[in-house]
């Protein structure tokens, strides 16, 4: 392998890395913002409302499990980019951006609706609150892809 | 269950003893977390815990976070392998790595099987009914051990599996848990605090009244807990994971010498010091 062909697969390989990095963190942001917040906090959210079908409770369980491990894997392979001088922020935030947006999308679509896991608040009409949750979900999936597109055009 | 307890901590502390009486080095902390686990598994199996356990969901969940969990996580820190290693004459230490390395050893130790003894153990525990006898609780806290070792150990393991199926099976375990904990809030479990307040085990929740209600919010709340409670100590499982991955991962590794991962002689103390961009940026 030449040697330009070789710092261009690093490059390549850093790019992976900071969007793989970022997409982890945004996810579990996402999930610990939702914990905290819409459960904890505001109390709209239920524990579990115990009318839940099976495959929900799944889902939500491998959710919950994925999102507090790729928070913590995500926060050490920020710290490894750093280490090797990798880092670059704009493949890093798209991804952190598309990560959230595609949790957010993902509870409030298939778990939200499909599955039934738990509604966003209760005794209220959803209609408002569940636009709101997934444009701001697609929002920053858009945002995300714009800062990814701009990344690969101009390597950092 | 407390003699076995007991001599688990007079036979490390006599193997430690040992150590440094040939002039070796046994790290403190490491004796520290031993005595610890053992510490927090007699909490679990003995005293005021324990016995509220018997009709209390909430004293149940975090006797069982403690024996399953939390116990299991300070032994298998306490390197116990490591240390017999050191301890015991060569021969016999030849005896045990062999033993360690041997078929049956190797299929209990891979984080499949022992993730499956584990999460698989306590979903029959809890959906079953199974009484809580000294074997239950020996098979607690043993796959506990076995898992987390699986996962994280620091002990020598001769045929660890790769990062990549150790994380696969932390986060599977991790969901099992998860899951667990929030189906066991739906469906109190049976053959604890309802066969004494009478509430039908199976019953329609919020259908109980008086002591049965008061037995579903312990069910409800000894759930939360072991969800929550769960996440804390998993948590400390994944920093650490990812720590041996960060260090294995570091790219200035191979320039240094290689080095036990316990030490085997006390290290010199360095003096902390600010990282040197922060000093940079300060003065």
């Amino acid at each position: 392998m030449s040697a330009a062909a070789s710092t261009q697969a690093r490059a390549g390989a850093a790019t992976g890395r900071n969007v793989l990095s970022g997409a982890l963190l945004g996810l579990g942001a996402a999930a610990f913002v939702d914990e905290v917040v819409f459960h904890q906090l505001l109390h709209w959210h239920h524990f579990y409302d115990k009318s839940t079908p099976a495959v929900g409770l799944v889902s939500d369980g491998l959710f919950h499990a994925f999102s507090w491990f790729a928070t913590i894997a995500g926060l050490f392979l920020l710290a490894d980019l750093r280490r090797r001088a990798w880092f670059s922020s704009s493949a890093w935030w798209g991804g952190l951006l598309a990560g959230a947006g595609a949790f957010q999308l993902y509870d409030g679509t298939i778990q939200h609706k499909l599955m039934g896991l738990h509604q966003i608040r209760y005794d209220v009409d959803l209609t408002a609150y569940d636009w709101t949750w997934n444009v701001i979900a697609v929002a920053l999936i858009v945002a995300g892809a714009v800062l990814l597109a701009r990344s690969h055009r101009r390597p950092a | 269950m407390i003699v076995l307890l007991a001599s688990a901590a007079v036979a490390y502390l006599v193997a430690a003893v040992a150590v440094r009486r040939v002039g070796g080095w046994w790290p403190p902390e490491r004796t520290a977390c031993w005595l610890a686990g053992i510490a927090a598994a007699t909490a679990a199996v003995t005293g005021p815990i324990a016995e509220a356990a018997h009709h209390d969901f909430r004293a149940h969940a975090a006797g069982h976070l403690l024996l399953g969990m939390a116990a299991p996580l300070l032994l298998v820190l306490g390197a116990p392998v490591t240390l017999a290693l050191r301890a015991l004459p060569v021969r016999h230490g030849r005896g045990l790595s062999h033993l360690l390395a041997s078929p049956p050893v190797r299929l209990l130790t891979h984080p499949v099987t022992a993730g499956i003894l584990n999460a698989g153990g306590l979903w029959l525990l809890y959906t079953t009914g199974l009484p809580h006898t000294a074997a239950v609780q020996f098979h607690v806290l043993a796959a506990g051990y076995l898992f987390t070792a699986a996962i994280i150990g620091p002990d020598p393991a001769p045929h660890r599996a790769g990062p990549r199926t150790r994380a696969a099976v932390l986060i599977a375990f991790l969901a099992a848990h998860a899951i667990l904990a929030k189906y066991l809030y739906g469906h109190p479990p049976t053959g604890l605090p309802h066969a004494e307040t009478g509430h039908p085990p199976t019953g329609l929740p919020h259908a109980g009244a008086g002591a049965g209600a008061a037995a579903e919010t312990h069910a409800e709340a000894g759930a939360q807990l072991m969800y929550y409670g769960g996440d804390l100590i998993d948590a400390v499982l994944i920093v650490l994971f990812c720590r041996q991955w960060y260090r294995a991962a570091d790219p200035g590794r191979r320039a240094r010498t290689a080095t036990a991962r316990i030490p085997g002689v006390r290290p010199p103390r360095v003096p902390w010091r600010l990282p040197d961009e922060i000093r940079e940026a300060s003065s």
